[in-house]
């Protein structure tokens, strides 16, 4: 079952941009996209032990800020070497002024 | 006579006790340190343009051609010379920061110009440009970690006469063409396997077998013209034009800590002229590139900078950084665990002793 955490506000993040949100000893990004749309995807890059929201966005791809690696922080697919392993994503709703991410219970 | 105290050759593999060791002391792909840069400013930082690398492209291509055809044209008289002098460093020293720049991604916005332009530089630094990609990842993660980074250039106690011999760039090219060898029969070392995800290894073996294709056309240019002309134009930049490479790139770390996580103890940031900077495309602000890999050169000195009141000062000259090298290298061969601590300014926040704290543990481990 999905619970849902409230992970930051709107206007925390610009468009086209990242921010870090840790939760139960996990960590997670959170981005914006150019038109203002929401998502989430694990915190760290797949590759190494990076944290993506120091890294850049362009358009839909988030690129870890140590290695160049990039991801698509829609759908979590792995585009560009050294990363080879899909970033897990999350849900993502808009309850008022605040973004909130969808956990399983377990998490 | 005084002889040297015997010092035990650390152990650099990847795959050895060193390697186990950094592992559990935590040094593997662990959590570094970082100046603080407002997230606006890094993002504007980060961006990427195509304008700065299409105009020194551009001016690196039409001096490696004006270059190499002098040097034809005057081939046999001394005319040549000066020439071949400045083919040679383009070719042999500046594909070194292009291949770098390139792999990181950040020379051009446009990702294919990127990968154009890393595998000519690749092929001219005689590099195989999938394992070297994966090699210089592990170099970002865990920089100067004894038994994880494949690309420490000192491994101690060190030679003094390989050292020299690498401005000549014999020893380093005759290595360099025996792994491309060793790839293009299909034979990737443990310590290779240990970087490269095993579904790259058919890549590295292709373009192994193409980088050895092309030398050896050359050589047999040459030997069939019975003229050395073909190798001082392909392969031999790489010995006669690598001085600078080498020079620019022993001071990023020589010297200074292994196996900590503060680039600021492992890093070397100098000031050059601007010749120097523009073939080295910036790389002279070593310890702002480790930080922040993902900053363009030609972001770099503004980063700098942005941050030079958390970082030791930077040395003044590429003379004052070997003049502060040489005796540490020389230092550690009898004394392990010995690196130059550099001073912070009053303004920067302070070392983490925990960080350095196991050098001295380790070098009698190792």
């Amino acid at each position: 079952m999905t619970k849902w955490i409230e992970a930051c506000g709107l206007d925390d993040i610009e468009p086209e941009d990242v921010l870090r949100f840790d939760h139960g000893g996990a960590s997670f990004a959170i981005y914006r996209d150019p038109a203002g749309a929401f998502f989430a995807t694990d915190g760290l890059c797949t590759h190494e032990r990076v944290h993506l929201a120091d890294g850049l966005v362009m358009g839909d791809q988030i690129e870890c800020p140590k290695h160049n690696g990039r991801f698509n922080y829609k759908t979590g697919a792995a585009l560009r070497a050294p990363v080879c392993v899909n970033l897990r994503i999350y849900p993502v709703r808009v309850a008022g002024d605040r973004v909130e991410i969808g956990l399983e219970e377990t998490q | 006579m005084t002889t040297l105290p015997f010092v035990q050759k650390r152990d650099y593999s990847l795959t050895g006790p060193s390697a186990r060791r950094a592992v559990e002391l935590g040094l593997a792909s662990a959590e570094w340190y970082h100046s603080e840069v407002p997230r606006k400013v890094m993002k504007e930082l980060m961006q990427r343009r195509d304008g700065p690398a299409l105009r020194d492209t551009a001016i690196w291509i039409g001096l490696l051609v004006l270059s190499a055809a002098g040097g034809i044209a005057f081939w046999g008289s001394w005319t040549a010379v000066p020439f071949f002098m400045v083919y040679g460093v383009l070719y042999g020293s500046a594909c070194d920061s292009r291949w770098h720049e390139c792999g990181h991604g950040t020379a051009f916005r446009t990702q294919w110009m990127n990968d154009v332009v890393y595998h000519i530089a690749s092929f001219m630094v005689m590099r195989n440009p999938v394992s070297w990609r994966w090699s210089h990842a592990r170099h970002h993660t865990d920089t100067i970690i004894v038994g994880r980074d494949p690309e420490i250039a000192f491994m101690h106690p060190t030679g003094i006469l390989p050292n020299l011999l690498h401005f000549i760039g014999i020893l380093d090219i005759w290595a360099s063409f025996k792994v491309l060898l060793r790839n293009a029969a299909g034979i990737l070392t443990a310590d290779e396997r240990d970087y490269i995800p095993e579904r790259e290894i058919p890549k590295a073996i292709l373009a192994a077998r193409i980088h050895v294709a092309i030398q050896g056309a050359a050589v047999v240019a040459a030997i069939w013209m019975g003229s050395i002309l073909p190798l001082m134009l392909i392969g031999g930049p790489r010995i006669y034009g690598c001085w600078h490479m080498f020079m620019t790139g022993l001071i990023q770390h020589g010297g200074l800590a292994e196996d900590v996580v503060d680039h600021r103890l492992n890093s070397r940031t100098v000031l050059m002229n601007p010749i120097s900077r523009w073939i080295y495309w910036n790389m002279n602000y070593h310890v702002e590139h480790h930080m922040f890999p993902m900053v363009p050169y030609h972001a770099l000195p503004r980063l700098h900078a942005l941050i030079k009141h958390d970082l030791p000062p930077a040395n003044p000259s590429i003379w004052s950084a070997f003049r502060e090298m040489v005796p540490a290298i020389l230092r550690q061969r009898r004394e392990p665990g010995y690196y130059l601590r550099r001073e912070l300014p009053p303004t920067a926040r302070p070392y983490r002793e925990e960080f350095h704290t196991t050098v001295p543990e380790r070098a009698s481990m190792g």
